[in-house]
């Protein structure tokens, strides 16, 4: 007994596709203008086209928080975004925050506290942390448990990542 | 005779890094976004490739409509088994080092489909979306089979493994009479525990990017793998290529968890693609097709325990009944930890193995052991109850001094001390033994328990040390670091070994143009490249004070190598410290550029074999449960581990950490559906395959026993990447069970087997 089975094509070819054209997006500070095809994400646009290979891919499906960037201050994930929405948009990846010579103090903080292992979601959760940040309303450890949530961490670094979290919070507010 | 690592601790030296918590040497690059993963080395000019994968279980592909797809411009080619090239021939070929019995899957070999997601062509394009794109348009034709996934309807076909995968053993023989000792016993215990396949799911994706260099076929395979070498040997068989043309790259693994302990289908079509189109290639799975790749299997497992009046373990019978696939044997040590964790003279194990139309299973983090440790230690709970013997207790009493599995003593073994130090931290004994006993508000509150044991082992493994005139140390060995620190311990090691500032020395790993380590995985990577390194260390350490008595009128002349230390930058005389020579002038004096040794390690086989060697843990869990909801919230854990010599308490700890929520995960989340009617895992993605986020997370604390061992290697170390997830699930479920008054048997506890 068997059965015929037709992967089905989403849909037809299409004929003549939208050919790559110039954008330009201002990341970390820096005008860049680069050729890409409209359907392109901003996370690909960062990854494969800018080099700027900080900023990952775990999901491509906004459901593990990866490829969380900073956009005008607040945190996204840049692979649900497509890169043409954010001409004009200040765009911040976890290059723009600190150097190894001159740590950001999130990213010193997760060095301290151990903050993770295999370090693939790490730049996500330090973007995260800064956009928690900047949003200024997380208070408590359940506070920054609960909105940092979005971010997996499959190593299970979440005590030190809150402990990272909370001391540079505190630091901030102090 | 060699420099011993431990030294008085009230004797406190600068370059004395062993076993002080060190901050990951790899963190800068890893905070910073510049540690580069196996899809960021970004090659110009690279292609894309997008694989397709089966929408069909079983049947055949009968036709691959290619052309419309060709005709986009800037699609490359269509690669699958129509136009792949003729490659080996023979099974062996495709055998690599974490090869299971039976005849390894070649992709895009052969029309026929094997499993749901197989992967059956490979489309390449000039940028990412477009191969994406035109991968979604391409049109294939099947003829479809009727499938077989349910391990529940193969229950009657279970068979023998035999020999499996490497370093596999069959169960133990069974000893005394379980069956008798189990009628007669007053106490008695027998229930079946299960859980589904689970995915193991690194962050990172498994990628590769090939590089084309021309040449030939000169390649630099930047792959994401726990075994740089293993990698390289699977491609060089199988495309005919030399070590030369292909050299493997993996310098930052975003997460293994045993995916990566063989060559994943996306190294071989990159390589081939690279190899047909002569051009750079890079293939990155999606997150879907991670669920292809292989799995904790569907482990169906009967256990059967009987106690007497006194709570001494009479009878143990465990049975396992996991999946495989149709084309390979994969084989795990699930039962054998029944045989060794208590003392119990009548012991009968088994383990047998039903295929399904799925991929062949594949390690994820404590293989057998996680699986097996969940059935007994709920099962020992259980049992505990019946004979009315709080389950502390009822362990201490069963407590094995010696393993009966291989008749052997214990190398070392601090399970007692995990057992105290874990309970008094807890405050084990506040508990109410009384299921529903403890209320908080409208919850209800629980304690578990359970432990768990791994072993400790060490495989063969090379070093190579460079000490330049500048005073840098290089340190290379192709291990991997998975997350796990090998970076950070291996440097603290060669640090301490020459006295030199950890700041001094760099350790290189992961590329096979380095001196071959074992396969990162089997919590042997300290034990394995440690001691490498320790050697390796060492004799370049003899050479450096050769030298240093060759300068003149040089303190150190006439003096044994066991007289001398590497101290603070200094090889010091143990007699007169004041009598020394700084290590950067040894090289300069002497005139020599660099000084150079390749050494390595293998194990000392006639000092272990008389030992069973392990590490053990115990694990204290409080639930809190809403009655109303269904839902568990994992409010406070104590793991005590005892693992040897710990190296980095700092990352030791996290790797203990994360092991927690591995298990918080198994035990209330994780789980990979199959749908029976098309064969395929219907929650393959993050939304649906949960594992813990934050906000699940609470209390963690980690204890790490001190426990000394100079059986099972020179440094004694046993390694802790596996042994902390053992028992977590059951001491979770065994909490539940404690508030609430409900055994879940069948992971993970959802809320609707609570309600």
């Amino acid at each position: 007994m068997s059965s015929h089975f037709t992967q089905q094509p989403v849909g037809p070819a299409v004929a003549a596709l939208v050919p790559a054209q110039p954008v330009a997006l201002r990341v970390n500070g820096q005008e860049r203008t680069l050729r890409i095809a409209p359907w392109t994400t901003l996370l690909d646009a960062l990854r494969e086209y800018l080099d700027l290979t900080g900023t990952k891919k775990g999901c491509d499906h906004g459901q593990c928080g990866a490829c969380t960037v900073l956009v005008n201050g607040k945190r996204i994930n840049s692979c649900l975004s497509l890169a043409v929405a954010h001409v004009g948009d200040d765009i911040q990846t976890v290059e723009g925050l600190g150097t190894e010579e001159q740590l950001h103090p999130l990213q010193q903080a997760f060095i301290d506290h151990d903050a993770f292992q295999c370090g693939y979601c790490t730049p996500g959760q330090i973007c995260s942390a800064q956009g928690l940040l900047n949003e200024g309303r997380a208070r408590t450890a359940d506070e920054v448990r609960e909105l940092m949530s979005g971010n997996l961490c499959r190593c299970g670094a979440y005590s030190n990542i809150l402990t990272a979290v909370l001391e540079v919070l505190h630091a901030q507010n102090a | 005779m060699s420099q011993t690592i431990a030294r008085p601790p009230d004797i406190h030296l600068g370059t004395d890094y062993i076993g002080r918590p060190t901050s990951r040497v790899d963190g800068p690059a890893k905070v910073t976004g510049a540690a580069k993963y196996a899809a960021e080395f970004n090659v110009p000019g690279r292609y894309y490739g997008v694989v397709v994968s089966s929408p069909v279980t079983k049947g055949k592909i009968t036709k691959i409509h290619s052309a419309p797809v060709l005709a986009l411009p800037g699609v490359v080619q269509v690669f699958s088994h129509e136009n792949a090239p003729a490659l080996a021939s023979l099974d062996k070929s495709y055998k690599d080092d974490g090869a299971l019995g039976g005849s390894p899957f070649r992709p895009l070999h052969a029309p026929r489909i094997l499993f749901s997601q197989q992967p059956v062509a490979l489309v390449v394009a000039e940028t990412f979306e477009l191969a994406r794109y035109a991968a979604f348009i391409l049109k294939i034709d099947y003829e479809a089979e009727p499938h077989a996934t349910d391990l529940e309807t193969q229950r009657d076909a279970g068979f023998e493994p035999g020999k499996g995968k490497f370093g596999f053993q069959p169960p133990p023989a069974p000893r005394g009479n379980a069956k008798q000792a189990y009628e007669q016993a007053p106490h008695r215990h027998e229930a079946e525990y299960t859980h589904l396949a689970q995915h193991s799911n690194p962050m990172e994706t498994f990628a590769t990017t090939v590089e084309w260099l021309g040449d030939g076929n000169k390649l630099n395979i930047y792959d994401k793998t726990q075994g740089a070498h293993n990698v390289q040997r699977y491609i060089t068989k199988v495309f005919g290529l030399s070590k030369d043309e292909a050299r493997v790259v993996s310098k930052y693994t975003g997460g293994g968890f045993g995916g990566g302990l063989r060559p994943q289908y996306q190294v071989f079509m990159a390589v081939l693609a690279a190899l047909e189109l002569k051009h750079s290639v890079r293939v990155s799975l999606t997150r879907q097709q991670m669920f292809s790749l292989g799995h904790r299997p569907h482990t169906l497992q009967y256990l059967r325990l009987a106690a007497d009046d006194h709570g001494a373990l009479q009878s143990v019978r465990h049975a396992a009944l996991a999946e495989t696939s149709q084309f390979e044997n994969f084989t795990e040590d699930v039962v054998s930890w029944s045989g060794l964790l208590y003392q119990c003279e009548n012991v009968k194990l088994d383990y047998r193995l039903a295929r399904i139309d799925a991929n062949s299973p594949i390690d994820m983090r404590a293989p057998g052991a996680a699986t097996g440790s969940f059935a007994l230690e709920c099962a020992m709970d259980e049992l505990a109850y019946k004979a009315g013997v709080d389950p502390l207790a009822f362990r201490l009493l069963n407590y094995a001094e010696r393993d009966q599995n291989e008749n052997k003593p214990f190398s070392s073994k601090k399970l007692r001390e995990c057992y105290h130090q874990g309970a008094a931290k807890f405050g084990w004994e506040n508990r109410n033994p009384a299921p529903r006993s403890t209320r908080e508000g409208p919850l209800l509150v629980g304690y578990g328990m359970a432990t768990g044991c791994w072993h400790a082992s060490q495989q063969k493994a090379a070093a190579k040390a460079r000490l330049t005139a500048d005073g840098r140390l290089t340190v290379s060995s192709a291990s991997n670091d998975i997350g796990t620190g090998t970076y950070t311990i291996m440097t603290q090691i060669a640090a301490q070994t020459l006295g030199l500032p950890l700041e001094a020395v760099t350790f290189v790993l992961g590329d096979t143009s380095l001196p071959e380590a074992p396969l990162q995985g089997g919590s042997w990577t300290a034990a394995s490249v440690g001691t490498a390194v320790k050697n390796t260390c060492d004799e370049l350490a003899k050479k450096l004070l050769g030298l240093a008595q060759k300068m003149d009128d040089s303190p150190l002349a006439g003096v044994g190598f066991e007289d001398v230390q590497f101290v603070d930058g200094q090889i010091r005389r143990n007699d007169d410290i004041t009598q020394s020579v700084v290590i950067r002038d040894v090289l300069q004096a002497s005139g020599e550029e660099k000084l150079e040794v390749e050494s390595g390690a293998t194990p000392d086989t006639a000092k272990q074999l008389p030992y069973s060697m392990h590490s053990h843990n115990a694990v204290f869990v409080e639930v809190k449960v809403d009655e109303d909801l269904g839902t568990v919230h994992v409010t406070r854990v104590v793991n005590a581990v005892a693992a040897g010599r710990i190296l980095n308490p700092k990352t030791a700890r996290s790797q203990v950490l994360g092991s927690v929520v591995w298990g918080i995960g198994m035990a209330l989340m994780e789980e990979s559906v199959m749908d029976h009617r098309i064969g395929r895992y219907m929650n393959h993605n993050f939304a649906e395959y949960h594992i813990p986020v934050m906000a699940d997370i609470h209390d963690i604390d980690v204890v790490l026993v001190e426990e000394e061992d100079d059986i099972v290697n020179p440094l004694g170390v046993k390694g802790i990447g596996e042994v902390g997830l053992l028992g977590v699930a059951a001491a979770v479920a065994n909490a539940v069970y404690h508030a609430t008054g409900k055994r879940v048997r069948d992971l993970p506890v959802s809320i609707d087997k609570l309600l």
